[in-house]
C-alpha cells in the first residue's frame, strides 16, 4: 500500500495509507484530511483539489482539460501544480503540498 | 443513550453535517441515520462512471469507517425513520424496524426521490428509475443486455444515461415532454446545441413527445407507446422526470412544507429549532439579485455541502448565513457542461464562442449585469464567470463574446464601463 504525505501550507504532514488505483485526492477526502475540497468529487469541473507535487514524486503526465482547469484555481498554479483527482496511486509512496485555501 | 445530534439523511449533506459539527468543536454524540445499505456515497456519478462498470458504491464512498470512528460519528444504515416528534428540548424518531433515536438537536437531511409517472406498465420489468446506488446496479445490469434504450425525460440524469449508451452502441431514444431539453436549467441556446450534439452522436430525441403507455410481454417491457400512435422498442426504460423533496417527517413534525421543507437562510426551519438541508430544502435564494426568484430548492452537491456546513453552525448557535454562487455540471458523452449562477429572469443572453465546435458558453445578463453562464467544455470561462459572480464585478456584455479575450482579463478591466445601478449584490 502507497503511503501518502500531505503537507499544508503551513508545513504539518499527514500521512495516510492509500491504495494502489485510487487518487491522491479520494485519499484524502475518504481520510479527513484538510485542505483538500474536491466539489465535484473528481469529475475536472471544479478545481479544488489543487496541489503541488513534490519533486520525488511522479505521476502520468497531464491531459488538456486538467491543464485548463488549472489557469483556475484559488491560488495561482505552480510549474508543479496538479488537480489531485486526476493523479492515480501506484505502488510507490508520494509527497504533496496543499494550498493555503481551494475556493 | 441520547444523541447530542441525529442527522435523518446519510447522504452528501449529512455527511457534512456531521463533519462540520465536529469542526466546529461539537463534542457531544452524533448519530447519522439512513435507509440504504451502503455507507454514504456520492450520487453524481450514478448516472456517469457507474453505468460503464468504472465504480461502485464502494469506490464512492465520502468517507472511511475508520474516519467515522475516529470522529465519533455514528453511522447507522439500514434503518428507515417514519415517526417522529419533538418539543424545545428535543425528542425521539422511531425506525420501521421499531429501534428508537432519541435526541436533543435534529437536523433533516432527507433528500428527495424520483417523480414517478403512473403510466400503464410502469411495473414491468426493465422500467428503471434512477436514484441510489441500488437503482444503479440495477440499471447497470439491464443495460448490459439491452439493445434499445428509451430515456423518458430530457433532464441532466437521462441524458447522461442516454449519452453513456449510446457511446456503448446501444439504440437509444429520448422522449421529453416539453419543446426543448433540459428545460428547467439551461437557456434555449443551450437547449438547442445539446438537441444537435445528441443527434450528431446518433441518439434519436423526441421532443413534445406524450407518453401514453409501456407495452410489455411476459411481464418485460418491450415499447413505448407515445400520443402519436409511434411504438418505440425498448428493452430498458429509465424515467427521469425530475424529483421530489422528502418531506414527511416534516410534515409530522408540523413544519412549514412547500416545494421542499421550508427553511431561513440559517437552515433553520419553521418551528425555530429543527435544520434542513440539501436537496430536501427550500430555501432562500442564496445569490439573490433584484429580479431573481426569490426561494427555490437547489440539487446540486455544492449546495448539500454549503448549507449544510450553515446547519452544523445554527445547531450550535452559531451566526451563520448562507449566500454563495450556486454551480452545477453534467457530463453528457465528451460534453462537460458548467454552470455558474442561476439565469432565471436573464433578459440578455451573450454567445462566446461557435456551438457548432462544441466549445462555447452562453452568458446571461439582466439590466446590464451578468447573472450566470452555461459553459460546454470551456471550464475557464465558468472558473471566470464564477469568480466574477462572487466578487460582484462588472462584465460589459458588448466584449464578453470576444473569443480573442479571456473573460479573466475583461474583469479585470471592466470596473468604469458599469452599469449606473449596480443590480448584483456581490458576496
Amino acid at each position: 500500500m502507497p503511503s501518502v504525505t500531505y503537507i499544508s501550507a503551513t508545513g504539518s504532514e499527514t500521512a495516510v495509507a492509500g491504495f494502489a488505483g485510487d487518487s491522491v485526492m479520494e485519499t484524502a477526502v475518504r481520510n479527513g484530511v484538510p485542505g483538500i475540497v474536491a466539489e465535484c468529487g473528481g469529475s475536472l469541473s471544479c478545481a479544488t483539489c489543487h496541489v503541488f507535487v513534490c519533486a520525488d514524486s511522479v505521476f502520468d503526465p497531464m491531459q488538456e482539460l486538467e491543464d485548463d482547469m488549472l489557469d483556475g484555481t484559488a491560488i495561482d498554479r505552480e510549474p508543479n501544480s496538479r488537480l489531485s483527482c486526476q493523479l492515480t496511486l501506484r505502488d510507490a509512496d508520494i509527497r504533496v503540498t496543499t494550498p493555503e485555501t481551494q475556493v | 443513550m441520547r444523541i447530542g445530534t441525529l442527522i435523518i439523511g446519510a447522504c452528501q449533506a449529512g455527511v457534512q453535517l456531521a463533519c462540520s459539527l465536529r469542526e466546529l468543536g461539537d463534542t457531544e454524540p452524533i448519530v447519522l441515520v439512513g435507509e440504504e445499505p451502503h455507507a454514504p456515497y456520492q450520487r453524481p456519478p450514478l448516472s456517469k462512471a457507474f453505468l460503464k462498470g468504472q465504480a461502485t458504491a464502494d469506490s464512492l464512498t465520502f468517507r472511511t469507517h475508520e474516519f467515522y470512528a475516529e470522529h465519533r460519528i455514528e453511522l447507522v444504515t439500514r434503518e428507515r425513520i417514519v415517526s417522529i416528534k419533538r418539543d424545545s428540548t428535543g425528542g425521539v424518531a422511531t425506525a420501521e424496524s421499531g429501534r428508537r433515536f432519541e435526541f436533543a438537536r435534529l437536523a433533516l437531511t432527507t433528500g428527495a426521490v424520483p417523480r414517478q409517472i403512473p403510466f400503464d406498465g410502469s411495473e414491468l420489468e426493465g422500467v428503471s428509475y434512477l436514484r441510489t446506488a441500488t437503482d444503479a446496479a440495477l440499471l447497470e445490469q439491464r443495460l448490459q443486455t439491452a439493445q434499445n434504450v428509451v430515456v423518458v425525460g430530457g433532464g441532466f440524469i437521462g441524458l447522461e444515461v442516454a449519452a453513456g449508451a449510446r457511446a456503448a452502441g446501444k439504440t437509444v431514444t429520448v422522449l421529453e415532454a416539453a419543446p426543448r431539453l433540459v428545460g428547467r436549467a439551461v437557456s434555449e441556446a443551450t437547449s438547442a446545441f445539446y438537441l444537435a450534439a445528441h443527434r450528431r452522436r446518433g441518439t434519436r430525441v423526441v421532443l413534445n413527445a406524450q407518453v401514453t403507455r409501456f407495452l410489455g410481454q411476459h411481464d418485460r417491457v418491450t415499447g413505448v407507446e407515445l400520443a402519436s400512435g409511434d411504438v418505440i422498442e425498448a428493452d430498458v426504460v429509465l424515467i427521469g422526470v425530475g424529483v421530489i423533496a422528502r418531506t414527511e417527517l416534516a410534515e409530522q413534525l408540523g413544519l412549514a412544507v412547500d416545494n421542499g421543507i421550508v427553511v431561513d437562510a440559517s437552515a433553520r426551519c419553521s418551528d425555530g429549532l429543527t435544520v434542513a438541508a440539501g436537496d430536501c430544502a427550500n430555501l432562500p435564494n442564496p445569490s439573490l439579485t433584484p429580479g431573481g426568484i426569490e426561494r427555490l430548492r437547489l440539487e446540486s452537491v455544492q449546495n448539500a455541502i454549503e448549507q449544510a456546513k450553515v446547519a452544523a453552525a445554527t445547531l450550535l448557535g452559531l451566526p451563520a448565513e448562507y449566500s454563495t454562487v450556486p454551480w452545477f455540471w453534467s457530463d453528457q458523452a465528451d460534453l462537460k457542461l458548467q454552470i455558474a449562477g442561476l439565469s432565471g429572469g436573464h433578459d440578455q443572453v451573450v454567445l462566446r464562442g461557435d456551438p457548432e465546435s462544441e466549445k462555447f458558453s452562453v452568458l446571461y445578463y439582466r439590466a446590464g449585469w451578468l447573472i450566470a453562464a452555461d459553459c460546454v467544455n470551456r471550464p475557464l470561462d465558468f472558473i471566470a464567470v464564477r469568480a466574477l459572480l462572487h466578487s460582484g464585478q462588472h462584465l460589459p456584455a458588448a466584449q464578453a463574446g470576444d473569443l480573442s479575450l479571456p473573460l479573466k482579463k475583461l474583469v479585470a478591466s471592466a470596473l468604469e464601463t458599469a452599469p449606473a445601478v449596480p443590480v448584483l449584490l456581490g458576496k
